[in-house]
């Protein structure tokens, strides 16, 4: 007993040390904290940039989208965060709704993010564009056969697609769009198509996906185009190839990884210049080729293996549609039994 | 109330000074600490979402309802049969290469749900050796493959994540007096199978429900193996509710009737137990039964399997992962994300015990109502860890906004996050404790002048000895592991291993996420090595 007392008291003191580099007082303003859902290894280095450029240090904490959000509603204005920075304009959406972003009147920001991928009143900004694609396994579908995403639920794809649970956000997007421009009758037709069309039960993961369409266990599927691109990068001859939807009708769908400014921000001005920054040319690309994404910034080059799949028009419909309509679509894959 | 006043106790009546004692009380605090959270969820219910409801109870709630059922009586029964029978076959029988894969046994503890399933679904799935192999041998893909990654696969990993639970516990049980018993009966002539389902199992009811009811609540509130298979319980949806329908009041609402349904379990456990207890004979044989023959080889063969499963085809899909990063790992990559997650379970573990000893003494008089302040207590077991993250940080910030405090977001509100996560699995080992403590050693202490604290220090503590490190140990496995509370309230720079293999699930790279899930087992395996060790150095083998 006295020797476990003996380790849990250093261990208190040894923690007590380390506590002392935490909260800085406010007037600290060479630091900017981030709340963010993306992975470490895909915005550290653009961070330790950031830092380089500026002599702002850049501290964040990692979780999912939804914790992160109460979280920062739960702080209110006690919140050390900045910055949230997350995936999905339907979490940025949310975020807006749940009043834990505040508006950023940025001109540079409004010059270098479409209009189309930000907030209409700059609540947030998309940084990078993901692309919702059809994949298809190239031996066993001619490309002759795809045209749109409502075109999988047609009766010649039965028992050949394979898609993602629909608990992931992408999907939820997606048909949340398709509501828009389908309306709810139509759209849900589309999807209970999918669902019949299904070769097995969803994945749980992009990348699983398009590894059962590469193994033959079926021919078509939806995923982000990076997902195919990391297989591509480590595999030149992988068998599956990409195909961009919709190009006579809405366009590709499109989603964003994104960024806005906390509503109790401490420091607003590093938020700000933070945020600029990673839309600014000096980051762009490699924002964008860190996880082989579209940069939001016209003219800034792509990985070549993104190059490759060749350009695309995508969906100009406001991301903050998807947003509106997400718990909408959430409902109507539960009916139409789309797990 | 005294235990003597209380007419249902049909044991040895506890001597005790019923009036002015205080002691029943210590425990308030903790009680009101671990209940906040909880309180938060039920009032959820004050924000009606019949919207929602409608939605959820038509097209949700059905599917959900049936495979949650079906997934705590499959695994209920399965990490039954596997831990007793396990336990059972290494208390009392001796067989080839028992000694050799006996700590072997319980290293699935060391396992997170979520890297087991990673594991498993990688090993298997469309992509994975197996069915690439088998696609370059036979030219198509195998049917038997497709049936392992269905939606119910996930039923397996379950069992073999929870099953050392059931097994941990109803072993030491066996070990203390099972095979006296068991002998006992079938000198008078019952048959073997008989003896033990009639007397052995009986007996060891107290530590085999208790080892059940942790495996119950853990894979009530399981998310990471659930989700990566597909599989739709109560927890799913309400991640679906919260994430999907933006709605976390009705999430709150739905983990708050998962709640109900664990205390409903706890309590008809209770109800059916009855109110007699067997006293068990501590005193240790040091001899076993020698299975000999096709019965030893069947033994060897169980156990075998069981360790093939839950522990080596894990590992050497996770080490083929980690395989062409391992020189990063050595190269001390992940050194800090190793201290931090220490240092977080030594911290959390210290904690927590504290907490359950509290528990544990300021229960020990109460009888009845110590089961329902007990069974309350723990329910933070049973709600699934990002929902009851949500609230306990809701209960924070509260907190610092009447209170003044500076809880939130500091290093003190996640180890409390951990103690009510985890107070029952510290509690747990700590009960069975408790009962070593004779009424006759107080009053013996007493007539010899020892005060009430000095009691503690130099008798009870050291009678609770197994019971501490056991708990200790446990809880500590449980906090590295744990990832929805750290992910949500950790302070900065307390960035863990789980934290990190989160960063990597999330978008599916389990390759990348091998490395630090590899080193968690490792580092959860120390523990759960040195708990079955001491539990067979302490019963002299």
């Amino acid at each position: 007993m006295r020797l476990l007392s003996c380790v849990g008291l250093s261990l208190l003191l040894v923690a007590c040390d380390r506590n002392d580099s935490g909260p800085l007082p406010p007037e600290a303003e060479s630091r900017v904290v981030v709340y963010t859902s993306r992975q470490s290894h895909l915005i550290e280095p653009l961070f330790e940039r950031f830092t380089e450029s500026t002599g702002i240090q850049v501290d964040y904490i990692t979780d999912s989208e939804a914790p992160l959000i109460e979280r920062l509603a739960a702080e209110g204005d006690r919140t050390q965060a900045d910055v949230f920075m997350t995936v999905d304009a339907g979490n940025l959406w949310f975020a807006t709704q749940r009043e834990v972003l505040q508006p950023l009147d940025s001109s540079a920001l409004a010059e270098a993010v479409p209009e189309n991928l930000r907030d209409p009143d700059g609540h947030w900004f998309g940084l990078s564009i993901r692309a919702r694609a059809i994949v298809y396994h190239p031996d066993r579908v001619d490309p002759e056969e795809l045209s749109t995403y409502q075109a999988l639920a047609d009766e010649k794809w039965d028992d050949r697609l394979c898609l993602r649970t629909s608990r992931k956000v992408y999907n939820q997007s997606l048909v949340a769009m398709l509501i828009e421009h389908l309306g709810t009758e139509e759209a849900e037709q589309v999807v209970s198509g999918w669902v019949d069309n299904l070769a097995v039960p969803p994945f749980s993961s992009d990348t699983q996906m398009i590894q059962a369409v590469g193994a033959g266990r079926c021919d078509v599927g939806i995923a982000n185009s990076y997902y195919l691109g990391r297989l591509q990068r480590d595999d030149e001859d992988y068998p599956v190839a990409i195909y961009w939807p919709n190009q006579e009708t809405s366009g590709v769908h499109v989603n964003i990884s994104g960024a806005g400014m906390t509503r109790h921000a401490p420091r607003p001005g590093n938020a700000r210049k933070l945020i600029e920054w990673l839309a600014s040319e000096a980051a762009q690309e490699e924002f964008a080729s860190l996880n082989m994404e579209y940069p939001v910034l016209d003219g800034v080059e792509l990985d070549p293996v993104v190059a490759a799949w060749g350009e695309f028009r995508h969906d100009p419909t406001n991301l903050a549609v998807a947003g509106e309509r997400q718990s909408e679509a959430v409902r109507l894959m539960d009916r139409v039994g789309y797990r | 109330m005294s235990a003597i006043a209380d007419p249902w106790t049909r044991k040895a009546p506890v001597v005790t000074r019923s009036t002015k004692d205080g002691r029943r009380w210590l425990a308030l605090p903790l009680l009101v600490l671990v209940l906040i959270p909880l309180g938060v969820l039920v009032a959820s219910w004050l924000d009606g979402q019949p919207d929602t409801w409608q939605h959820l109870s038509e097209h949700v709630m059905p599917r959900l309802v049936t495979n949650t059922l079906l997934m705590t009586v499959v695994v209920g029964v399965g990490v039954g049969v596997i831990g007793v029978g396990l336990g059972w076959l290494t208390a009392v029988c001796e067989f080839p290469g028992r000694r050799l894969m006996e700590p072997l046994l319980v290293l699935p503890l060391a396992f997170p749900t979520y890297v087991l399933a990673f594991a498993y679904l990688g090993l298997l799935d469309y992509g994975g050796p197996v069915q690439e192999f088998w696609r370059a041998t036979f030219n198509q893909t195998p049917g038997w493959l497709v049936a392992l990654r269905q939606p119910a696969g996930v039923l397996w990993i379950l069992i073999l994540a929870f099953y050392p639970y059931v097994y941990l516990l109803s072993r030491a049980s066996f070990m203390s007096g099972g095979l006296a018993t068991f002998e006992a009966g079938r000198s008078l002539g019952a048959s073997s199978a008989r003896v033990f389902f009639r007397v052995s199992l009986p007996a060891a009811r107290p530590a085999v429900v208790a080892g059940l009811a942790l495996a119950l609540m853990e894979t009530l509130a399981d998310f990471g193996a659930v989700a990566i298979f597909g599989f739709d319980t109560f927890t799913t949806a309400i991640y679906r509710t919260w994430y999907g329908l933006f709605n976390l009041a009705a999430a709150a609402q739905l983990a708050s009737l998962l709640m109900l349904f664990m205390l409903l379990l706890l309590l008809a456990e209770r109800f059916s137990r009855g109110r007699f207890r067997p006293r068990q004979d501590k005193r240790y044989k040091p001899h076993r039964i020698h299975l000999t023959g096709y019965r030893g080889w069947l033994a060897t063969g169980f156990q075998g399997l069981i360790v093939m499963l839950g522990v080596v085809i894990p590992l050497i899909q996770l080490g083929i992962w980690a395989w062409p990063q391992l020189g990063e790992a050595i190269g001390g990559r992940h050194n800090s994300l190793v201290v931090n997650t220490m240092l977080l379970s030594l911290m959390g573990a210290g904690l927590a015990l504290s907490a359950g000893l509290l528990l544990a003494f300021s229960v020990s008089r109460l009888r009845q109502q110590g089961h329902w302040i007990t069974d309350l207590a723990g329910l933070g077991y049973a709600i699934p860890g990002a929902v009851l993250a949500v609230a306990i940080m809701l209960a924070f910030t509260g907190m610092d906004r009447l209170a003044g405090t500076a809880l939130a977001g500091g290093l003190v509100a996640l180890l409390l996050a951990y103690s009510i996560r985890f107070l029952r699995v510290a509690y747990g080992p700590l009960e069975a404790g408790m009962s070593r403590l004779r009424p006759e050693y107080q009053e013996v202490a007493r007539s010899l002048g020892v005060s009430g604290w000095q009691r503690w220090v130099r008798i009870n503590l050291p009678l609770l000895r197994p019971g501490i490190v056991t708990a200790f140990m446990l809880v500590l496995v449980e906090i590295a592991k744990e990832m929805p509370a750290t992910l949500m309230m950790r302070p900065f720079g307390w960035e863990t291993l789980a934290v990190r293999i989160f960063e990597f699930t999330t978008e599916g790279e389990w390759e990348r996420a091998a490395v630090p899930a590899l080193i968690l087992v490792i580092l959860g395996a120390i523990p759960v090595i040195f708990l079955i060790r001491r539990s067979a150095g302490l019963m002299g083998r």
